[in-house]
């Protein structure tokens, strides 16, 4: 049903791409702003910054939360901070440098001219955010202070403290605040989207729960906006908190919309490891540890002594053992997949063998424990506060984590769907990041959506349908509505025996073993034979009490995002298998260098990978379609980092 | 280790509310609080019982979500921390826990442990912010800012917004967050336009929502995970005046 | 705020009250002529009493008030452990209200004078000033009487000790680093006031201070 996927990537040269597009993209006057209705689903930096910026422009915007307050999105935990072409530091940066930069991090998996316009706009994110009152570090001058980040030679990380994403989602929620009081935007907490609805092939409203009353509701608009964030919690453990989930865009891509690159998630190295098997969420450690530490697990297998009784001898430095010029500040993902080869090899560091040792004895002895207090105090004070261990007395144990989802729903340049009117962003799109993220760019990218793209991008769509939009009553609502509420009934009257929760370990730890930091075709067979088990199990077993859909009920709100999670496991687990070479965080161990490094194969694989939903009730496989990537400026080459 | 714990267990603000005992046999002292709920959920859901409700996100300290009052102190013993960072060890083998919600008037009950904190939300919407119509900003180095103001308002603007400090203060004020947010904003020349207007608008939604007047007990800085300083309730105290006499002068 | 102000101009009085009653122990002759300096104030000290007064009834109505509106606005727990705020603070209303039955008693004792029907036996002193000395001497002798004294010292001390610091943060006057050191000198302020209060009924009844005259 679906014919070439069209880009819709405005002609002309790489730089005036996205000028030229706006000179010509159609317009909505002032007047008749306010007869359109927007939802938007999701209060994150995308989500909020997008429905306040729609919401000033005059439309009426309805947003959507599944949190308590729209402060409370996701978003709020990235620390690190927020790149920009700035240039403040005169040390040569630009917006093509930092264009390139996404693009080679991204290992020439991304659009040119997408990535080109996050970079073009990321200078106007910082000025807005400095408006909005976002408190970024500052120098004695009084002028704004840069941090180098992963990936780039320039520092041009604007930060706030270790709370950057906190305070850039205040700016937008501030934003959106005052919208909410200009009565432009009406906020909906606590209301999570079940189901997209879909008139004569444009998606026109939203099926939404109250997770507070269990009531059920139409939306109706004249454009969908998804910004609900990424599905790292289909592994179950993550850094993302414990409500991030894919229903929003699963939803949409069963009602038709593509999903590009399921298989694309990043892996951070050093994360705070796993202590038991009740374990909700995984917490982030600054990569930056790696600078003094030394990782290393014990040489024998199995064995439980502790690190400090352990000998010089007995101890394998792997990562300065297998890649001498790097050693331990060899890049992320090489470090992901060398922790996890020595923990499979059962030499793995703590109480569950899911952990390497990262010792800063040496680099106490040859600087001083003042010196290591300055660089990492607060970092080992996390830990501490966490595990209850000084790492100035024994080596800290990490081990990486999923952090990140890069793949989500396919969007044109302007960020629509293939479904006319629904339109994505932020890390729900799969757009400007390729098949790796750069650190600091995810921040940038949902505030580039929001303030300065989908304001443009969505008048064109929305100056063809004035008048456009149908009444809740129309029988798509009615169908969808009733296919909803059946759904959450199938669910209650199952009565099992299983909680949610052990559904979602259990297809979390299958992910994670098969479809994790390295992938062969074997595993991930093997996970698409045992994911639908697991669902039918679901179906058959899972227990949700209160059985009753009228009242605040977390059991039945997980078990709606498991239930999308077990059948969204298996679509990542068919683009892995699919997406046949290694590239970014998609590392097939059939495909590598001598070395261990990705191996791309750009004459099979430079393209999207947009999957369409086939079928109804029943999982059939989802049908393929590729969006072949030119490279018009840029040159394809190995990605190295010796 | 083994808990006992005494949990609030109350199905709807319409009925009446208990504290129920439950026991957490065979805890490692490194599982969170939030987690041995989790596990003692778990349990329940297998002996056929309704799981507690208690509310979480980010279960990392910072999206103010979970919202405990554990042994009689918000967000539990382990202070500067929110809830979910709280982890077991920092009990004694065999303790007896009293779990609550988070209360105070304007925290409307919704369930267990859960209470609604949309009072937080409107008092921001009622000036808690910068008219910054997007695409309408300076060059963001054209005005300098102060290092010392730059850091000031980053402290104040560190707040997540849980409610610990109105849960905690024996008046149910939120100066302590309603502070923060107008110190973080007067810090900034950017705030200053708005200076006046928003420090009226916040205090008076604040007094609508039915939180109570601060009368300087201290328990809020003393509970808040994000060490937010009770000097802001001064600078708080400042604003308000500066703005009254303002307007006075105004009209 | 109109608590803070009023409060201020209370512990303003009270330091001077005590400085005043202080000069017992510099004999009658210092306290028996300020005592008559006062008087001969005339309207003015009327002035200033109905000053007083309005402060102490704006201060209490105020109080009450927000007494009231706060009980609404906290959260009924079952378990709750303070962790920060001391004891005074959290019962002002308390320490007030028994201020307020003791001001009562105290003016009736001694401005009124009808509670010792002795009081009225006193003779002027030689200069015919009315012997305010002597007065309190007795009064004092008086061990439940001079208990209910110190009780009351103690609680306005209590009442103080958060009240003489609190003003400050309420009216804007402090910061980050001022807080602590404000809180500090108020309680040691506090403590002052009961120490320089109580001297002088202890004193009495330790027979340090004796009557200027027989009756
Ligand atoms: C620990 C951590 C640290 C990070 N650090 C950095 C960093 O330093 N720099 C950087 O650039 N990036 C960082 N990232 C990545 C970055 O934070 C995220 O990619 C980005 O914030 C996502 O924003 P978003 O608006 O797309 O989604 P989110 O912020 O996740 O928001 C999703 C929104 O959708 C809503 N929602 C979801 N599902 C539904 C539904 N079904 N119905 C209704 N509403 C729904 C949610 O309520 C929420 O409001 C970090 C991520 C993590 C986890
Ligand atoms: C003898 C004279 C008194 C003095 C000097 C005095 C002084 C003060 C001061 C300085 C404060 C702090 C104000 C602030 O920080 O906002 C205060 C608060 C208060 N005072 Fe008094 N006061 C006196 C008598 C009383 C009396 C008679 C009452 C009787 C009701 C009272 C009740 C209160 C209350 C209730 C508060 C507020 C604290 C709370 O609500 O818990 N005071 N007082
Ligand atoms: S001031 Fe502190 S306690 Fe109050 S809401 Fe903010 S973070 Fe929570
Ligand atoms: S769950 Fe986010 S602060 Fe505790």
């Amino acid at each position: 049903m679906i014919g070439t996927l069209d880009s819709k990537i405005p002609p002309g040269p790489l730089a005036s791409k996205w000028a030229n597009h706006k000179d010509h993209s159609r317009l909505v006057s002032p007047a008749n702003r306010r007869k359109f209705e927007i939802i938007v689903v999701g209060s994150g930096l995308a989500g909020g910054s997008a429905a306040a910026t729609l919401g000033e422009q005059g439309y009426n915007v309805k947003c959507f939360c599944y949190q308590d307050s729209p402060r409370r999105a996701h978003s709020i935990a990235a620390q690190g901070g927020i790149n920009a072409a700035k240039n403040y530091q005169n040390d040569g940066d630009s917006v093509f440098r930092l264009f390139y930069d996404t693009i080679k991090g991204g290992d020439f998996r991304s659009r040119e001219a997408n990535v080109y316009r996050l970079a073009e706009v990321s200078n106007l994110i910082i000025d807005q955010c400095v408006e909005q009152g976002v408190p970024f570090a500052r120098e004695y001058g009084g002028l704004l202070a840069n941090r180098s980040f992963g990936g780039a030679q320039v520092s041009r990380t604007f930060y706030a403290r270790g709370q950057t994403g906190q305070q850039l989602l205040l700016g937008a929620y501030q934003a959106l605040c005052r919208q909410i009081t200009a009565g432009t935007v009406k906020m909906f907490p606590q209301t999570e989207m079940l189901e997209l609805v879909v008139v004569n092939g444009h998606a026109k409203g939203i099926i939404t729960r109250s997770l507070i009353t269990g009531e059920i509701q139409r939306h109706a608009g004249d454009a969908v906006v998804l910004a609900s964030g990424g599905y790292g919690n289909v592994f179950y453990l993550s850094t993302n908190a414990r409500g991030s989930n894919v229903t929003a865009t699963y939803r949409a891509y069963k009602k038709g919309a593509l999903f590009a690159n399921p298989c694309y998630t990043q892996i951070h190295p050093t994360c705070i490891p796993v202590s038991g098997s009740y374990q909700s969420k995984l917490t982030l450690m600054s990569e930056s540890l790696r600078n003094d530490g030394r990782v290393w697990v014990p040489k024998a297998r199995g064995d439980k002594r502790p690190p400090e009784q352990i000998p010089e001898a007995e101890r394998d430095y792997y990562l300065e053992r297998k890649y001498p010029s790097f050693g331990n500040l060899s890049p992320r993902d090489i470090a992901s997949r060398a922790a996890k080869e020595v923990c499979d090899d059962g030499r793995g560091a703590g109480e569950s063998g899911r952990g390497v040792y990262l010792d800063f004895k040496d680099a106490i002895a040859r600087l001083g424990e003042e010196t290591i207090r300055e660089r990492y105090g607060n970092l080992f004070d996390i830990y501490e506060k966490i595990t209850a261990e000084s790492a100035y007395q024994r080596p800290m144990r990490i081990y990486p984590a999923v952090h990140y989802t890069m793949g989500g729903l396919w969007v044109d340049y302007n960020l629509m769907s293939n479904l006319p009117g629904l339109h994505v962003i932020g890390e729900a799109n799969f757009s400007d990041h390729g098949a790796n993220r750069l650190g600091a760019s995810a921040l940038m990218q949902g505030l580039a959506d929001g303030y300065f793209v989908l304001p443009y991008t969505l008048p064109n769509y929305l100056a063809g349908e004035v008048g456009k939009r149908p009444g809740t009553d129309a029988p798509a609502f009615e169908q969808v509505e009733r296919d909803v509420r059946a759904r959450v009934q199938k669910m209650l009257d199952v009565n099992g025996s299983r909680s949610v929760d052990s559904f979602h370990r259990e297809l979390g730890l299958l992910l994670w073993d098969k479809c994790g930091m390295a992938r062969n075709a074997t595993g991930l067979r093997e996970a698409l034979a045992r994911i639908p088990q697991i669902r039918d199990e679901f179906w058959r077993d899972v227990r949700i009490l209160p059985q009753k859909n009228e009242t605040y009920n977390q059991s039945l709100e997980r078990a709606g995002r498991v239930a999308d999670f077990l059948e969204f496991g298996e679509l990542m687990c068919i683009d892995a298998l699919t997406r046949d070479e290694s590239c970014g965080g998609h590392f097939r161990e059939e495909h590598q260098t001598p070395d261990g490094e990705a191996l791309r194969n750009d004459e099979e694989f430079a393209s999207v990978f947009a999957w369409e939903y086939q079928g109804n009730g029943a999982i059939e496989p989802p049908k393929l379609h590729r969006e072949p990537l030119e490279f018009e400026t840029v040159q394809l080459a190995q990605r190295s980092y010796k | 280790m083994n808990f006992r714990l005494r949990v609030w267990r109350q199905k709807s603000s319409d009925e009446k509310g208990r504290l129920v005992d439950y026991d957490a046999p065979d805890i490692s002292p490194n599982t969170s609080f939030l987690e041995m709920l989790d596990i003692v959920n778990e349990r329940l859901i297998e002996r056929g019982e309704e799981p507690i409700a208690f509310d979480s996100d980010c279960r990392e300290g910072i999206c103010g979500t979970c919202s405990l009052t554990i042994n009689g102190e918000a967000h539990g013993p382990s202070h500067p921390g929110a809830a979910c960072q709280l982890y077991m060890r920092r009990f004694t083998d065999g303790e007896t826990i009293t779990v609550e919600p988070f209360r105070a008037r304007p925290f409307h009950f919704i369930k267990d442990l859960v209470v609604n904190r949309g009072a937080l939300d409107r008092i921001v919407q009622a000036g808690g912010f910068i008219s910054a119509r997007a695409g309408s900003a300076p060059e963001a180095n054209s005005i300098p800012v102060p290092k010392h103001d730059a850091d000031r308002a980053m402290e104040a603007a560190a707040c997540i917004g849980c409610g610990a400090c109105a849960a905690a203060c024996p008046n149910g004020s939120a100066m302590l967050f309603t502070s923060a947010k107008v110190s973080h904003l007067a810090f900034l020349p950017q705030g200053h336009p708005e200076r006046v207007t928003r420090a009226l608008r916040m205090v008076s939604a604040m007094d609508a929502e039915g939180f109570g007047n601060c009368t300087n007990t201290y328990e809020c800085e003393a509970v808040c995970p994000a060490e937010i300083s009770a000097s802001f309730i001064a600078k708080l105290n400042r604003e308000f005046a500066r703005a009254s006499f303002a307007k006075k002068l105004g009209d | 705020m109109i608590v803070a102000v009023t409060g201020v101009i209370l512990v303003l009085f009270v330091i001077g009250h005590l400085l005043g009653n202080l000069q017992i122990f510099l004999g009658p002759e210092w306290i028996n002529s300020y005592a008559q300096h006062l008087r001969d104030l005339g309207g003015f000290l009327w002035a200033i009493r109905l000053f007083l007064l309005i402060a102490v009834l704006l201060h209490i109505y105020y109080t009450i008030w927000l007494a009231i509106e706060n009980r609404r606005a906290r959260g009924s727990y079952r378990e709750r452990e303070p962790v920060k705020a001391s004891f005074a603070s959290r019962h002002m209303a308390m320490s007030g209200l028994i201020i307020l039955a003791f001001i009562f008693y105290h003016l009736a004792h001694f401005t009124v004078r009808v509670t010792d029907p002795r009081f009225a036996l006193l003779k002027a002193d030689p200069l015919n000033r009315y012997d305010v000395y002597s007065m309190m001497v007795y009064g004092f002798q008086n061990v439940i009487v001079s208990a209910f004294y110190v009780l009351a010292m103690f609680l306005l001390a209590l009442h103080l000790s958060h009240g003489a610091s609190s003003f400050f943060q309420s009216l804007g006057l402090n910061d980050k680093k001022l807080t602590p050191r404000l809180a500090r000198i108020g309680r040691v302020v506090a403590w002052l006031i009961f120490i320089g209060y109580t001297s002088i009924p202890v004193a009495v009844l330790l027979g340090l201070v004796k009557p200027a005259q027989q009756l």
